[in-house]
Parts: C-alpha cells; structure tokens; sequence
C-alpha cells in the first residue's frame, strides 16, 4: 500500500490504486455511512429534500464515542467544567446543525463510494483516479472523517511510543491500524497537492 | 440551513455581558494531521500561511487556540464549519 497522491499535470490530483486498494477504501467508506445513518428524509442520498428541510435534528450527543466525537458540544468547554447552560446550548446548537453536518460527511462518503466505482481498472485490476475541484474537497472531508472514526475505535493518542505503532502481527487491531496510517498517508499527500 | 431560532439567546444564563464578544475555540486532538489544520484555517478563514500555521502550532502545543472572534451567531458559524472539517471547536464568551 505504497501509493500517494500527486498533482497532476493538468490540475488536481491523482493516485494509482491497486484493487486491494479500492476495496479497502471502498469498504471503510460504506461502514461509515452505516454509522452515519441515512437522513430525515430517511433515503441515504436525501432524495426527499422537503422532509430533511423540516426535519429537526437530536438535541443529545451522539452514545457512539466515533459520532460524538464527529458531532462535539459546541459550548462545552473540554477544560471547564460542564454546566447546565453550556449543556443547554449545546443541546440547541446541535438540534439545528447535526442533520446538516451527517449530510455533509455522507455527501463526503458518498462522492468516494461513487469516484471508486467509475474507475476502469486496467489489466491487473488497478486503476488510476483522479480528483479536482470540488471532488479533491469530497475526499478531503472524507478522508479525514474515516480517520477520525478509525482512530476513536483504535484510542489512538499523542503518545509517539504508543504500542499501536508496534502491534504484532496477530493484533485483531493491527489490520485497522494499518488501514488509519495508510488513510494518513493518503490524506497529506492530498493536501500538499491543494496547497497554492 | 439555518433555522429561526428564537431561544438561542436565552440558553446562557451566566451574566451575559452584550458588549464583550464570543469567541471560536479550536482544541488539540491526537488525530488531526498539523498539515490539516493549517490548511483548514487557511482554507476557511482565509489567513495567510504564516498565521494558520501559528494558530496550529498553538493548537498542538498549548492545547488550544482562539481562531476567530465576533458575534455569537458568527461564532457558531464557525464551530459549525470546524465541526464540518473534523476540527474540534467550542464557543464561548471572551471573559
């Protein structure tokens, strides 16, 4: 899993992937938009737009520590202790954002799934994708997210020595660890085609 | 999508003092790649390289850093768009 994204010569950026590759990615990004869920229209592509517009969204944080880490409490200080108007703020914030934030994390997940699918593999199963504009920020978001999600699950933390980075082969995490340093890779070598 | 919201104003109780502004807070987490961060502030806010990558370094080093500051529909603007970014931020007045 050596490959990274370059800039391409015409604009935006591109990546060979073999099709273990895809398959990965492809996976990561329908279990998180499993743990997305669909919208308050109900369909996963929003395709009822007037029930998502009248929909309001939860006032509790997510139980999933994965989601409440992707849907924070937007008053609650992490270095104060919580109090009953930060809770409520909270709680109010996120009733008339959290639908919109699913939406634009599974919009993000969604334009991976549909970018790794119109791939035409060549002969020994790679392809090459590429990304621009709007869909360069798609994977961006993406990207991001899934590493979020993964290394919630994984407890990753500031520590350089952790024993993530040394796990032995036989480590049920070792798979996923593999898979958040590789969607690491992926995403700064994205970001440095993005920069000006 | 913005909603009307008509009891936002009242969900802090603690002395709210109108003339000092709120602030948006972006904390540290051992996820976010400094390459990200410093993108996402020059991306969203629009400051120039030098500054986001101070405000990330603060971020990282400190724990914490105060990026924007304004009304408080203007600051949740803001943490709703960090939030958006995987960044994890937090309102709260200046005091």
């Amino acid at each position: 899993m050596a490959g990274y994204f370059e800039a391409a010569p015409d604009g935006g950026a591109a990546i060979a992937l073999d099709e273990v590759e895809i398959s990965i990615l492809r996976s990561l990004a329908v279990q998180f938009l499993e743990l997305i869920g669909p919208g308050p229209g109900g369909s996963a592509d929003d395709s009822d737009p007037l029930a998502a517009l009248l929909a309001e969204g939860p006032t509790q944080p997510p139980s999933d520590p994965a989601l409440a880490r992707l849907f924070p409490n937007a008053y609650c200080d992490p270095e104060r202790a919580s109090d009953a108007a930060a809770e409520a703020a909270s709680a109010e914030f996120r009733r008339y954002t959290e639908n919109d934030l699913r939406a634009r994390k599974r919009e993000d997940a969604l334009a991976v799934v549909r970018a790794l699918d119109a791939l035409t593999p060549a002969g020994d199963r790679g392809a090459v994708l590429k990304v621009t504009g709007d869909q360069a920020q798609h994977w961006l978001g993406a990207l991001n997210d899934l590493r979020l999600t993964i290394g919630t699950r994984l407890e990753v933390d500031d520590d350089p020595d952790s024993d993530l980075y040394r796990l032995p082969d036989d480590d049920p995490r070792k798979p996923l660890m593999m898979a958040y340093m590789w969607l690491g890779g992926l995403q700064e070598s994205l970001i440095e085609t993005l920069l000006p | 999508m913005e909603i009307e919201r008509t009891e936002s104003s009242e969900a802090v109780s603690e002395q709210p003092k109108p003339d000092v502004p709120w602030v948006t807070i972006v904390h540290n987490d051992p996820v976010n790649l400094m390459s990200y961060v410093t993108y996402v502030f020059q991306a969203y806010f629009g400051y120039p390289k030098d500054k986001a990558k101070k405000l990330m370094l603060d971020v990282h080093h400190k724990g914490r850093a105060v990026v924007s500051s304004g009304t408080r529909e203007e600051m949740e603007r803001d943490v709703q768009a960090m939030h958006g970014y995987g960044l994890w931020a937090t309102l709260s007045q200046d005091r």
